[in-house]
């Protein structure tokens, strides 16, 4: 069984107008996603701004309340938890947030942010929560004798750390990165990067990592889910995604990686148009406006994930 | 901005304020007004040793002189005793207003604000029929109900101003809800109430605590209001709205007896209106000087 597994996960938005607040549609931020995650595993996930990554890794978490699914997590389905239930289970899934300026209390000092997950679940002594402060600090790269400061004393990368130590503190199995890196200068994302593969091999967790940038998620995943409006149009293993890119989206975000070769020419698919409005979808296959292999049918059917075999999923009429 | 100057920004936030304070000629007055106001209320016993409400019908109505330095009211007490022993009774009412606002209000802000959906509504419905009357008149009609007396005064001038503390910290909260280290508390497991407690609260301090300092002035100047109609602070209890109230029938004749009760009420209620505006402009990050 896997460690994680969500199946047909939604999420709509209601978007309200007037003074009564009638709905007058929705905003279909995950519009059914499946896919599991297994121990040790790191899952990465693509997508452009506002094709639900971010969504998704919430409602997982029930930090949003997902619209309808179900979310497997160690054999349990986290959505019909309940109060001190869906407590207890954040010990061990845990998520480390893209800012790290906002997702610390900047009246807090370092400490205490840390030790607060220590304090919801265990009950141990001061010392002994100190000392286990300590040792989380020591992991991550900080020196315990910054306990008592305060986050705006740190920089972006430090700060980031402390968000991974807090992450950290309650030994959890699986983790959600939600673009962990993509507010760092690039020197530092690597370190940090680097931080949560020495701390995966260690502790044999679970990642689903999202992110926009395909470099950093070539480095760190075991598979790859590309996202586009809401749904996943290709799941493949790291390797074939990169090699053997086969849904048009995919083919088009791989040809915009920057390569450092500058005598190197390589083929780059520019696709026309916007995002549409996930308020109002294109019917059939939610690409197929922007799509450069589109066919009649792409407008009226939409494609399933099917298998290609060796766990290579993809949801386009082409193949 | 860039991620180093933001960060020393933070860090002088102390610091920034406290600056921003010291060259705010206005609120430093209002500092020091308000700085000898508690010191006479502090000390009143020794500024003025006697009883301030002891008649000395022989001395009635007798202007300032060197012996009674503002003069006498109608009975022959001494108007600048009356006044250093009403700071104490002034104090009091604001001290006591202050508490009734912020323990009943702050917490129904917190609620009203956190939980939102039915319980924000019934508590905001409340509020609005509070806030439909002007303060003054609320109080008053309070103090119909409850009666006159010194309790009766702050309790009917503190319920008026819950209202104003429920609506100024629902607002914040609405805002301090959404930030990430929220939702970072709850997905480590945190309960409502130490959410509440840890994270919202110290990060509505600042607004709470100017409005603190605006309603103290508000509180004495109702407090006036209603000794002035008679119905708050009960004679002989020196009360600076009931002095003025008195010294109103005498004020062709002797006017001082009216003047420096109003002016005392003038300069209290100004120190800390002038104090308050000057922390709102220390402490809000949006106006720098």
């Amino acid at each position: 069984m896997s460690l994680l597994e969500v199946q047909d996960l939604k999420k709509y938005f209601p978007v309200k107008k007037g003074i009564l607040s009638r709905t007058i549609g929705e905003v279909r931020a995950v519009d059914g996603i499946s896919f599991t995650l297994e121990r040790g595993e790191t899952l990465g996930v693509v997508g452009e701004s506002g094709c639900g990554k971010t969504t998704m890794g919430r409602s997982i978490l029930r930090l949003i309340e997902p619209t309808s699914g179900q979310v497997f997590f160690n054999g349990r389905d986290i959505l019909r938890l309940r109060g001190e239930e869906l407590r207890k289970m954040r010990a061990s899934f845990q998520i480390i947030f893209q800012d790290p300026f906002s997702s610390l209390d900047p009246r807090m000092s370092v400490g205490q942010i840390i030790s607060e997950p220590l304090r919801n679940h265990l009950s141990g002594s001061r010392s002994e929560i100190k000392d286990r402060v300590a040792h989380l600090l020591n992991r991550v790269g900080l020196h315990p004798s910054q306990m008592g400061r305060y986050p705006h004393e740190f920089s972006g990368g430090q700060r980031q750390r402390i968000g991974i130590a807090r992450a950290l503190a309650l030994n959890p199995l699986a983790i959600v990165c939600d673009e962990p890196v993509s507010a760092l200068d690039v020197s530092i994302q690597a370190q940090v990067i680097n931080l949560l593969v020495e701390l995966q091999e260690e502790m044999n967790l679970s990642y689903i990592f999202i992110a926009h940038d395909l470099s950093v998620v070539e480095h760190i995943s075991d598979r790859v889910a590309v996202m586009y409006l809401g749904r996943i149009v290709e799941l493949a293993s790291d390797q074939a995604l990169y090699e053997n890119p086969v849904h048009p989206y995919t083919q088009a975000l791989l040809s915009a990686v920057p390569v450092p070769d500058p005598d190197m020419r390589k083929k780059r698919i520019i696709l026309e148009g916007d995002v549409p409005s996930p308020i109002h979808p294109p019917t059939g296959c939610a690409f197929h406006p922007r799509c450069p292999a589109r066919r009649n049918r792409c407008s009226r059917e939409r494609p399933e994930l099917l298998d290609l075999g060796n766990g290579h999923f993809v949801a386009c009429h082409e193949k | 901005m860039t991620e180093e100057k933001e960060h020393r920004e933070y860090a002088g936030q102390f610091r920034r304020s406290w600056a921003k304070l010291k060259r705010n000629k206005a609120a430093l007055f209002g500092g020091a007004l308000l700085l000898l106001y508690l010191f006479t209320a502090l000390f009143a016993p020794v500024l003025y040793p006697g009883s301030p409400s002891a008649p000395n019908l022989m001395i009635s109505l007798e202007k300032p002189s060197r012996d009674h330095f503002l003069g006498t009211d109608e009975l022959g007490r001494t108007i600048m005793g009356r006044i250093i022993w009403g700071s104490r009774v002034s104090l009091l009412i604001a001290l006591g207003v202050i508490s009734v606002g912020l323990v009943l209000g702050v917490p129904l802000g917190l609620i009203s604000g956190y939980y939102g959906g039915k319980i924000d509504f019934a508590i905001q419905r409340v509020t609005d029929m509070m806030l439909a009357f002007p303060g003054f008149l609320l109080a008053l009609a309070l103090v119909a109900v409850l009666g006159v007396g010194l309790k009766n005064t702050v309790i009917s001038i503190g319920i008026s101003m819950i209202p104003i503390y429920i609506r100024l910290v629902r607002g914040c909260v609405l805002s301090v809800k959404e930030q990430v280290y929220v939702e970072a508390a709850r997905a480590v497991g945190s309960k409502d109430f130490r959410i509440i407690v840890r994270h919202i609260l110290p990060n509505v301090m600042v607004p709470i605590t100017v409005q603190t300092s605006l309603g103290m002035g508000t509180a004495i100047l109702f407090a006036a209001g209603l000794g002035f109609l008679g119905l708050g602070v009960q004679p002989p209890n020196p009360e600076w709205g009931a002095m003025l109230g008195s010294g109103r029938a005498y004020l062709f004749n002797a006017p001082h007896v009216a003047t420096f009760p109003g002016v005392a009420i003038f300069l209290a209620v100004l120190s800390f209106n002038l104090l308050g505006d000057g922390l709102r402009d220390a402490l809000d990050p949006r106006f720098r000087i």
